[in-house]
């Protein structure tokens, strides 16, 4: 046993050794600030060992082929490499909990401001300040404290059949519970985040007492079971199981990106009220980030001009800063007004909207 | 002797499972009144639904099958009998996507069926609602029941069944009141595997929105961000296992041993009509079980076959073998422990070697967190670094996949005769020679099976690898994982139908009599 340790330390110590005289030698940088620098060193990038220039660890629960073409490219700016661990959000957040202050990790990166505003509230995210991030990011879309910032934008509206459906007939998310719906309404399950952030901002606008007459009213006006998934949803919309139903655009940009006639149209819920409900994709620094600089750095980067294109470019969400192009096919859905409450209401209400949820009967 | 081997694995598992129990340290009466009133009362009942529907489908087909395939002769027997157990190598989240993508209003049939010959079938409706859940359990899970089964009949053979019958009774009696007792314990094994997969599993049932008690637990802890309240539910699944499983073993008749390998390899011969209604049956299965879903995961997975050869799927691939061969080996040397001690041993201690099994029936995700928080608080205690390690996940499937090892090796167990290893002490052999010359052959079937099974499992498990995996770890249940989170099941075609390639290979050797199916009594 004693030998195995002895062992272990002899090897720890030639470790440092090796690493912290090898940059010494070839250039001038001293090992401690090259691994706070914020900008690439040329010394650390083309240093072979690994202990040098740790990769930055983020946990992302957003899909890999949405995230990976963006960490690749700021590898390939920065000379910061990244590793990443995908989950759900919650195993990730448990992770973080669990690890504490000995986690790998620098940077979370997931879907919904619930689950951002939970990572914050259980302290595992630290607060940035960067007036970069504050000027470009939309004062909705970030934690006022900066916890966490929005970095791609998605819209839960009403979607409908065109030859079914007479647009003048919609107007709002609480109007879905008019009795003319009654057996043409499709919701997704009251599991996913999405549809429990969106009931969690009606709390916060009507309150809960009239709120609830109006999730009740979707629950009786149903055509069928609530779906698993948006792109079932609005499959059925497409197939005439029913009419109308609340989903997330980027999923109809995936279909016309297959089909580009596809026969099912989007409609801007409470453009005479409150705006289209919003979300996020965003980002936090980790509490306990052992290298906060470089997550810092892939957060700003993420907002940049270049990144943000690239993100408007992928998934047909919207960028989070304003006046980035869109894509083609997300702009032909013409412009509206978003809800321009700070989506930290999404988080802190989120236990009220599912007890309502459970209580009006939405499975 | 007996607690020198049973307190290791004790600890282990006592380690998440008191996790589990801690969480009652502290009660949330306002989550529990809000659980009680608008959630619990229907998930319960659900759960039960399911599990009493679940059982007996997977009891009957699995017992109907392993008669037919074991003691009866019908044109294609020899073909169709391996193909047989090939469900299991579809993980059950897969064939439930598959079917409701076909089978819903949206989809493929019913489309076919509304724009050519306007019809709208009211069962099809159903069975894309939620509870199409249950017949893609059945599917999914009695494969457990036919292989144990299946076992358990071919080694008692036919001559108690014709001694029977000529002793003028039908064959439906001689059935019901001869062989079938015989097999009950094979048969019981078979359904508490399938049971307990029925109660964690939560992929399918969100699939298909049809909410059971494990439902319940994830509302709890996602939608309620409640993790305690959520981990008191998972304690009290537990609590329902085992109270069914230790009812079973309490009431078990001990006298009702495993008959003698018959070595006549003779087969009932079924009648004209009989014969060939057993092969229908037989193909139908294999339809529904296997083909239709392999040949709809191909066709989605037809384009991006040819990325199979250039990307990083052989990683994967490697990765997710080496997870599941050193997954499955610690969990045939905990069934052996168990084994070793409760062997002939008291009730109370067998009883005792029952406890480290009941992983199985804990959700995924709530052992991985269990596990997580055992691991960090043990690290910031010692000093280790667990947590992150291979270890936690190893761990991880030690409990949740031990029943396996323990399940297999338990029929086998029963064929290990004390006075053979007391002549041979007599005879001055020493212990390792013992377990080499005598043990080994006798428990060799139980063993590869445990294997082969643990192989199969842990290769399909999802959640815990999901949460537990160091990085550069990922499977191909982590891939399915990534490509399906967004609900297009279709994207991760490729990756189901590796996995489902890859687990098909173990699966027919389990089928193998050769290996897994007798014991040949070492005369």
């Amino acid at each position: 046993m004693n030998t195995v340790r002895l062992l272990g330390a002899v090897l720890v110590v030639s470790g440092f050794f090796l690493t912290g005289c090898q940059p010494a030698d070839e250039s001038d940088i001293e090992p401690a600030t090259a691994r706070e620098a914020v900008e690439p060193v040329a010394g650390v990038a083309t240093e072979p060992q690994q202990t040098e220039s740790n990769p930055l660890v983020v946990y992302s629960s957003r899909q890999p082929h949405l995230v990976e073409p963006l960490f690749e490219e700021f590898t390939a700016q920065t000379g910061v490499a990244i590793e990443y661990i995908n989950d759900s959000e919650a195993a990730l957040i448990e992770r973080l909990a669990a690890e504490a202050e000995d986690t790998p990790a620098s940077v979370l990166i997931t879907v919904d401001a619930g689950n951002l505003w939970l990572a914050d509230e259980r302290g595992l995210l630290q607060p940035l300040a960067s007036d970069f991030l504050n000027e470009r990011i939309p004062e909705a879309l970030r934690d006022p404290e900066g916890h966490w910032f929005g970095l791609s934008v998605r819209a839960r509206t009403i979607m409908y059949h065109p030859d079914r459906v007479d647009p003048a007939d919609l107007s709002t998310y609480a109007q879905l519970a008019d009795p003319q719906w009654e057996g043409r309404l499709c919701l997704r399950t009251s599991r996913k985040v999405y549809n429990q952030s969106l009931t969690a901002m009606m709390i916060e606008r009507l309150g809960e007492e009239n709120v609830e007459p109006i999730i009740s009213g979707w629950v009786s006006n149903l055509a069928t079971e609530p779906f698993s998934s948006d792109t079932r949803l609005i499959e059925a919309i497409e197939a005439g199981q029913c009419d109308v139903g609340l989903v997330n655009t980027y999923y109809l940009g995936r279909l016309i990106d297959e089909q580009p006639d596809y026969p099912v149209e989007i409609f801007w819920a409470n453009q005479d009220s409150t705006g289209t409900h919003v979300n996020i994709s965003g980002a936090g620094v980790t509490t306990h980030a052992p290298a906060a600089a470089q997550a810092r750095q892939l957060i700003e980067w993420l907002a940049s001009d270049a990144a943000q294109q690239k993100i408007a470019g992928s998934n047909f969400e919207f960028p989070a800063v304003e006046g980035i192009p869109l894509h083609p096919t997300v702009e032909a859905w013409g412009e509206f007004e978003a809800d321009s409450m700070n989506l930290k209401i999404a988080g802190q209400r989120q236990v009220e909207a599912v007890m309502l949820m459970d209580r009006a009967g939405w499975r | 002797m007996r607690w020198a081997l049973l307190c290791p694995l004790l600890l282990l598992i006592a380690l998440p499972i008191s996790m589990l129990l801690l969480s009652w340290w502290q009660v949330d009466g306002a989550v529990w009144d809000h659980l009680a009133e608008h959630l619990l009362p229907r998930l319960v009942g659900n759960s039960f639904l399911l599990l009493f529907v679940v059982g007996l489908g997977v009891t009957l087909l699995g017992v109907s099958l392993a008669w037919l395939s074991a003691c009866c002769e019908f044109p294609g027997r020899r073909w169709l009998d391996p193909l047989l157990i090939l469900p299991l190598a579809f993980p059950t989240y897969v064939l439930a996507f598959i079917y409701l993508a076909m089978l819903d209003y949206a989809g493929p049939v019913q489309t076919l069926l509304r724009e050519h010959w306007g019809l709208s079938p009211a069962w099809l409706d159903a069975i894309s609602g939620p509870v199409g859940v249950i017949p893609i359990m059945i599917i999914a899970f009695f494969p457990y029941v036919y292989l144990l089964t299946r076992t358990s009949f071919a080694n008692a053979g036919v001559h108690t069944f014709e001694a029977a019958r000529s002793l003028g009774h039908a064959p439906w009696r001689v059935f019901l009141s001869v062989s079938l007792p015989a097999a009950r314990p094979a048969i019981v094994a078979g359904l508490s595997l399938a049971l307990m997969e029925t109660l964690a599993d939560f992929g399918a049932v969100s699939i298909y929105g049809f909410d059971t008690f494990t439902t319940a637990i994830y509302r709890t802890w996602l939608g309620l961000f409640n993790l305690q309240a959520a981990t008191q539910l998972a304690s009290l699944l537990m609590l329902f296992m085992l109270v069914l499983v230790l009812t079973e073993r309490a009431t078990r008749d001990v006298r009702a041993a495993q008959p003698e390998r018959s070595q006549s390899g003779r087969r009932i011969q079924l009648g004209p009509c009989l014969r060939w209604l057993a092969t229908g049956f037989q193909v139908a299965v294999i339809l529904v079980g296997v083909v239709i879903p392999a040949v709809q995961l191909l066709i989605w997975a037809g384009p991006d076959l040819a990325s199979l050869f250039q990307s990083d799927y052989l990683e994967l691939i490697v990765n997710t073998l080496k997870l599941a061969a050193w997954g499955s080996a610690l969990v045939v040397i905990g069934g052996l422990l168990l084994l070793a001690a409760s062997f002939r041993a008291k009730r109370s201690i067998s009883m005792i070697a029952e406890l480290p099994a009941f992983g199985y029936a804990i959700p995924g995700s709530v052992l991985a967190v269990a596990i997580m928080l055992a691991l960090t608080g043990l690290d910031r205690w010692l000093g280790t670094a667990l947590a992150g390690g291979l270890g936690a996940l190893l761990l991880a499937y030690l409990i949740r996949f031990l029943r396996i090892g323990a399940g297999s090796l338990e029929g086998v167990a029963a064929k290990i005769r004390p006075q053979q290893l007391e002549a041979a002490r007599s005879l001055g052999a020493g212990p390792i020679e013992r377990f080499r010359r005598i043990l080994l052959p006798l428990l060799r079937p139980g063993l590869i099976m445990a294997f082969l099974l643990g192989l199969v499992e842990i290769a399909k498990e999802m959640p815990a690898t999901l949460m537990l995996r160091p990085f550069g770890w990922d499977t191909l249940a982590v891939r399915i994982f990534e490509l399906t989170a967004e609900g297009q099941w279709e994207r991760a075609a490729l990756p189901a139908l590796v996995l489902v390639v890859l687990g098909s290979i173990p699966s027919i050797l389990l089928m193998r009599d050769r290996w897994v199916g007798q014991t040949r009594s070492s005369q």
